[in-house]
């Protein structure tokens, strides 16, 4: 019988692998699902079990299966990992997603699973800790804190009852790794954090999956539930989330997981202090913690030899939006985002130039191509007035109105917000308002305004009802342009957390690289200030 | 629904943190969380009902009206939009005869904004009763209307 491998990730089910996977059954095949190789413009992806290695296929669909159990196919692409899109790649994290079946503990064993738990047993959790300092692991959620420090600190902690919290709430537009991963290796996840709990001294684990997200939640919980005699006396489970982007905050999503609105905490205390039910906590982001086991099972140092500068390893990028070879690449540190968005993503889907791309989810800066040359690093991003977060790129072509993202970027933090303080709760209403009246300012022939805002006169907004403001605001470009940088200044310097402070991230890059979007006569670089 | 809260909290507890769980449970059962039985939800977990109310408006997914009898959720975030999302938004709402965020007038289908689903490169994304759907383009809309018309 023939044995080919279909991938059940919910991206390939989105684009039709169950018809496809059911009429291979049909024909009599042994189907394997997997998870998936991380290029989307080949799937669904069919891979044929060979002498020759497993042969890929794809995109296909149901009505091809003839000609690609004969050979004939015309989207016959030889051995998948000697596509250029796979050989270019390190994969340290991903390297079973796409090859074993997710759920096989025999597959797990056989590709090298459980080797780095091993290790980590037969050590001292300080040695274990060490190990993850000298990896040079940072927090792959968004904020790069060293792993390592964090770990130590709870390690440090004196209490009777720790936690392990895995942070899968992945809500950054633009970003699916977390996803694909325990979709496609949830036994690798779960070993992270089994490996996280011997050097702590934790006995239990929540791993806090978005509701967006129902096949990763059936992937983990059927995963937990196979593993529990590997991983004992350590146990797991999955919380669900409901829909709110701000409880991927850490402070945030543990209110969550003790039950109550997903408010963001103040700190001091640290969570590794003072975390879940107020105990020690580590708190990590998915590929944080599956980074973990080839750390212990390959040596810290094999992990740090990959790298750029202070961010050591590798980082699974995704390129995303309007891109031709959309995915997920683990390459080490240092690569540039050029490389990334020209050379393996090969440019936009539309077939249009590049104008823009977004580096880092809803609260990352547009850069332009002009600023190509930045190499992926957690500092040299920091240094251009943006933050590689969780690693997604959504590239956007030159159809990109760049005020209406510099307004979504508004709305979104307007209807994310917690509620906690005032310069992002009601600061992001402002800010709606303001790029409203941007937009409409904009064009000078455009008599009146766009649907939002009251009716003006003569460039003039009149006075509210008993309104304290003074008597007529100008609305012209400059003057709210103005307002809107003072308005990111207070929110930037005015918030607790990264939503309300780094929401003037998209808004400000789009207006100092984009500023003709923004009415502005000339984009020059010295008058940003 | 006070005995399948009842039941709910004698085989999975009614500490505090129950009380998300519990939220989904109800909404998978009901389809919504309605305002009648927060009281019930309350008293169950031993909580006020200002709680229990705060915590059902501070999460998006739970609704306090009956949704349609389908539900297509749309992505709006930005890889979405990157592809062409805020176009496809506006010919869903027509196409389907109902606004972004509303349910039909005749009960039959509520369009729902989500952001992102996790499957930003092939966009844009819509999820029809829970089935994942990528490149949503006219016909691909002409299917989901055939769809949720039965
Ligand atoms: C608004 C907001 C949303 C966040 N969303 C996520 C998320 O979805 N996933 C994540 O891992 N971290 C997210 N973070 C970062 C977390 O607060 C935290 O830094 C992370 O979970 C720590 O894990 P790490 O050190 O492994 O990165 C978010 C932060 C903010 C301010
Ligand atoms: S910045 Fe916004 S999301 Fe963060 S704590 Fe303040 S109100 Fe909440
Ligand atoms: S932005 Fe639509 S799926 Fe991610």
């Amino acid at each position: 019988m023939t044995r080919v491998f279909i991938s059940r990730d919910m991206a390939s089910i989105a684009l039709g692998a169950d018809d496809v996977a059911r009429a291979f059954v049909q024909a009599g095949c042994e189907v394997v699902r997997t998870g998936s190789r991380g290029l989307f413009s080949i799937e669904p992806l069919v891979e044929v079990e060979t002498d020759e290695g497993r042969i890929g296929y794809g995109p296909v669909g149901p009505q091809d299966v003839a000609a690609v159990l004969d050979g004939t196919h015309g989207a016959r692409l030889g051995r998948v990992d000697d596509l250029p899109f796979f050989a270019g790649q390190q994969r340290f994290t991903f390297a079973r997603c796409g090859v074993i079946d997710p759920l096989s503990l025999a597959d797990y064993a056989a590709h090298g699973g459980w080797r780095g738990l091993e290790k980590a047993r037969g050590q001292s959790p300080q040695m274990v800790v060490d190990a993850v300092k000298a990896s040079g692991l940072r927090g792959r959620g968004g904020a790069g804190f060293p792993t390592g420090i964090k770990w130590q600190t709870v390690l440090d902690a004196s209490a009777a009852t720790k936690f392990i919290v895995c942070n899968a709430d992945e809500g950054d537009s633009g970003t699916f790794a977390d996803r694909m991963l325990m979709e496609g290796d949830p036994f690798c996840l779960i070993e992270g954090m089994a490996i996280a709990a011997h050097a702590v001294g934790a006995g239990h684990g929540y791993i806090y999956i978005r509701s967006e997200y129902p096949f990763s939640i059936a992937a983990m919980r059927a995963a937990i539930d196979a593993s529990a005699h590997i991983v004992a006396p350590f146990t797991l489970e999955v919380r669900e989330g409901a829909g709110a982007y701000v409880c991927g905050e850490e402070t945030a999503l543990l209110d969550s997981i003790e039950g109550k609105r997903g408010q963001v905490r103040a700190k001091p205390p640290l969570p590794a202090l003072q975390g879940l039910f107020g105990q020690p906590t580590v708190i990590n982001n998915v590929l944080s913690l599956a980074a973990v086991p080839f750390i212990l099972a390959e040596g810290a140092e094999a992990y740090a030899a990959v790298g750029f500068g202070r961010s050591r390893g590798t980082m699974p990028v995704q390129l995303a939006g309007n891109v031709k070879h959309g995915g997920l690449y683990e390459i080490g540190f240092g690569i540039t985002l050029g490389e990334l968005v020209n050379g393996i993503g090969g440019g936009t889907a539309s077939g249009r130039p590049v104008r823009a791309v977004q580096v880092g989810g809803p609260l990352g800066a547009y850069f332009p191509p002009g600023m190509f040359h930045l190499p992926f690093d957690y500092e040299a991003f920091a240094q251009a007035g943006g933050l590689i977060g969780h690693a997604g790129i959504t590239v956007f072509d030159d159809s990109v109105d760049m005020a209406h993202m510099a307004r979504f970027a508004m709305e979104f933090c307007a209807a994310e917000s917690c509620g906690k303080c005032t310069p992002c709760r009601i600061g992001s209403t402002r800010g709606v308002e303001i790029m409203d009246r941007i937009i409409a300012a904009r064009v000078p022939a455009q008599s009146g305004a766009g649907g939002q805002i009251a009716p003006s006169r003569n460039g003039v907004l009149e006075k509210a009802l008993y309104s304290r403001a003074p008597d007529r605001i100008d609305v012209s470009v400059e003057a709210q342009t103005r307002l809107l940088r003072d308005l990111a200044d207070t929110m930037k310097y005015g918030s607790l957390c990264a939503l309300g402070g780094f929401t003037p991230y998209p808004v400000l890059s789009a207006l100092d690289h984009f500023p003709e979007d923004f009415g502005a006569p000339a984009p020059i670089k010295e008058a940003a200030e | 629904m006070e005995e399948f809260i009842g039941a709910w909290t004698a085989r999975h507890g009614k500490s505090r943190d129950r009380l998300l769980p519990l939220l989904h449970a109800i909404q998978e059962e009901a389809g919504y969380v309605d305002d009648a039985i927060v009281p019930a939800i309350a008293q169950a977990l031993n909580l006020s009902r200002a709680d229990v109310h705060g915590v059902i408006t501070f999460y998006h997914d739970f609704r306090r009206a009956a949704p349609g009898r389908h539900v297509v959720k749309l992505c709006r975030a930005e890889s979405c939009q990157a592809r062409g999302g805020a176009a496809i938004e506006e010919a869903a709402a027509r196409r389907l005869g109902v606004p972004m965020g509303e349910t039909r007038v005749d009960g039959q289908l509520s369009l729902e904004p989500v952001y992102c689903l996790g499957l930003c490169a092939i966009g844009p994304n819509a999820l029809v009763d829970g089935r994942p759907v990528a490149r949503v383009d006219a016909a691909a809309l002409e299917r989901i209307a055939a769809e949720v018309a039965a």
